[in-house]
């Protein structure tokens, strides 16, 4: 579903990516974890194109790549994208955040982009949020709506980028069922998070990046009990400590 | 509503002043039948100025946008022609550009510009300038991931300037923007240079025939005051009202 081979990535001196292979599978659940400033949310912001890549191969359900408007349309069309601080537009309903996507890039009608988006909220569970504005909202449910709005474009696979890091403790799990559920209907996903629990219970894959390269790829249960690298254990132990 | 209270303020405080001998506000007294006709007069000159600033405001604005939105492209040659048009629109003087325009344009182009157009265009342009600086301002502030999240529903640029950047941005500017009308409106008095009939020009014309320019002058300052004050008012009713859009 997801190809990347050997892409590189430089901010000006900094190198944020060394040459990094990834293979995702349809269906496939990914997390990535690692230390801050090891590469993995520039590795999934590449993937949907929001950075470019410098080098290397990137092919996402099928369309290659390349930074002209029609392939950044087709693969953005196939992935949708959870970010750290919500983005949802404030001037925008819960509603209209969530049709806005479809209306004027899927063409739905107006009665159309209204079941979807009710159709979405139920499944986030905040249908009776639907009228209000994203800062009327908690920070949990506002990331719900954002997955919500992420879902409304029926996307094949889903990035996260640190979802539950600027939200507060006692909201992290309502946005965690939902993104199990969401790995549960069999969604390819893709989730930069340091939830380790939600990890083991959901991923597949288990991705260790470190300086801009990938350390240690393993299913879950390799990568807790033993893993390869002196690196991503020590890495473990101070993240699973307390 | 503390400004309904001053500009009444003074108002009394002017014609207490009147009653002290050298004042002679007979000219424009309305209980006199004279003085009713000079006050029609002097306020006949309200539907232009409205008019040209109003006309000139909304050209301002749309050729602000257009010329702000190339400010802010990845494209050097784009970036450019945005901060030519800016310095170089921005050092005329708007006097200059009003006669320029309505005596040197009509030679130029051979087309017949009107008082109200040459006005209009001159105010326009004049004014375009810093609403291009205005909007740039606004368009920067709005967060980054703003734009992402429109990308990653796939937005065009189109689209993603006109449902997501601008209506937050323009928000956030309104108070500029009110500030630009406030100006234009106060700008409009120039265009009495080239014979528009709005507000300064027909105090001008009244003064020659009455010599009163103390009085006539003086209804003048409290014509654009209450015009200002009124236009200030509903921008700030405008901006509580998007305000409050935003928080449901």
């Amino acid at each position: 579903m997801i190809t990347v081979e050997n892409i590189s990535k430089k901010f000006g001196d900094f190198h944020a990516l060394k040459s990094v292979s990834l293979e995702v599978l349809t269906g496939e659940k990914v997390v990535v974890c690692g230390p801050s400033g090891s590469g993995k949310s520039t590795l999934i912001r590449c993937i949907n194109g929001l950075e470019r890549h410098d080098d290397g191969l990137i092919e996402v359900a099928g369309h290659k790549l390349t930074h002209t408007n029609a392939s950044l349309r087709a693969v953005r069309s196939s992935v949708g994208m959870v970010f750290q601080q919500f983005n949802l537009f404030p001037h925008l309903t819960v509603k209209q955040n969530l049709t806005l996507g479809p209306l004027r890039t899927r063409k739905l009608s107006q009665s159309d982009a209204d079941k979807l988006a009710m159709s979405y909220l139920e499944r986030v569970r905040i249908p009776e949020q639907a009228d209000k504005y994203p800062r009327q909202l908690s920070g949990g449910q506002q990331q719900r709506v954002a997955i919500a709005r992420s879902l409304c474009m029926e996307p094949q696979i889903m990035l996260f980028d640190e979802p539950t890091s600027a939200l507060d403790p006692e909201m992290i799990n309502e946005v965690l069922d939902v993104m199990s559920e969401l790995a549960g209907s069999g969604m390819t996903m893709i989730c930069v998070t340091h939830e380790m629990g939600f990890a083991k219970r959901v991923a597949d894959t288990m991705v260790f990046m470190d300086h801009g390269e990938i350390v240690e790829k393993a299913p879950p249960e390799q990568f807790f009990s033993n893993p390869g690298t002196e690196r991503c254990r020590d890495f473990l132990s101070k993240i699973l400590a307390h | 509503m503390t400004f309904c209270r001053l500009a009444g303020l003074c108002c009394l405080a002017l014609l207490l002043t009147g009653c002290s001998g050298n004042w002679g506000w007979y000219v424009v007294d309305p209980t006199v039948p004279a003085g009713l006709n000079n006050l029609k007069f002097l306020l006949s000159g309200l539907y232009y100025t409205l008019l040209l600033s109003f006309t000139a405001i909304v050209i301002s604005i749309v050729l602000g946008l257009a010329v702000a939105l190339p400010g802010l492209s990845s494209n050097r040659a784009l970036r450019r022609f945005n901060r030519v048009y800016v310095e170089l629109v921005r050092a005329v003087p708007i006097l200059v550009l009003i006669l320029w325009v309505y005596y040197g344009l009509p030679q130029m182009t051979g087309l017949t510009i009107t008082v109200f157009w040459a006005g209009v265009i001159a105010l326009a342009l004049s004014d375009s300038a810093f609403e291009a600086e205005i909007f740039r301002a606004g368009i920067q502030s709005i967060d980054k991931g703003q734009y992402e999240a429109a990308h990653s529903i796939s937005l065009s640029y189109t689209d993603t300037m006109v449902y997501v950047i601008l209506p937050q941005a323009v928000r956030r500017i309104l108070p500029a923007l009110g500030n630009q009308l406030v100006y234009m409106l106060k700008m409009s008095s120039l265009v009495s240079v080239i014979g528009m009939q709005e507000l300064t020009r027909k105090a001008n014309e009244l003064v020659v025939v009455e010599y009163r320019p103390l009085e006539i002058y003086t209804v003048l300052v409290l014509e654009y005051l209450v015009l200002i004050l009124l236009v200030s008012a509903g921008v700030r009713w405008l901006e509580r009202k998007l305000q409050s859009d935003q928080r449901g």
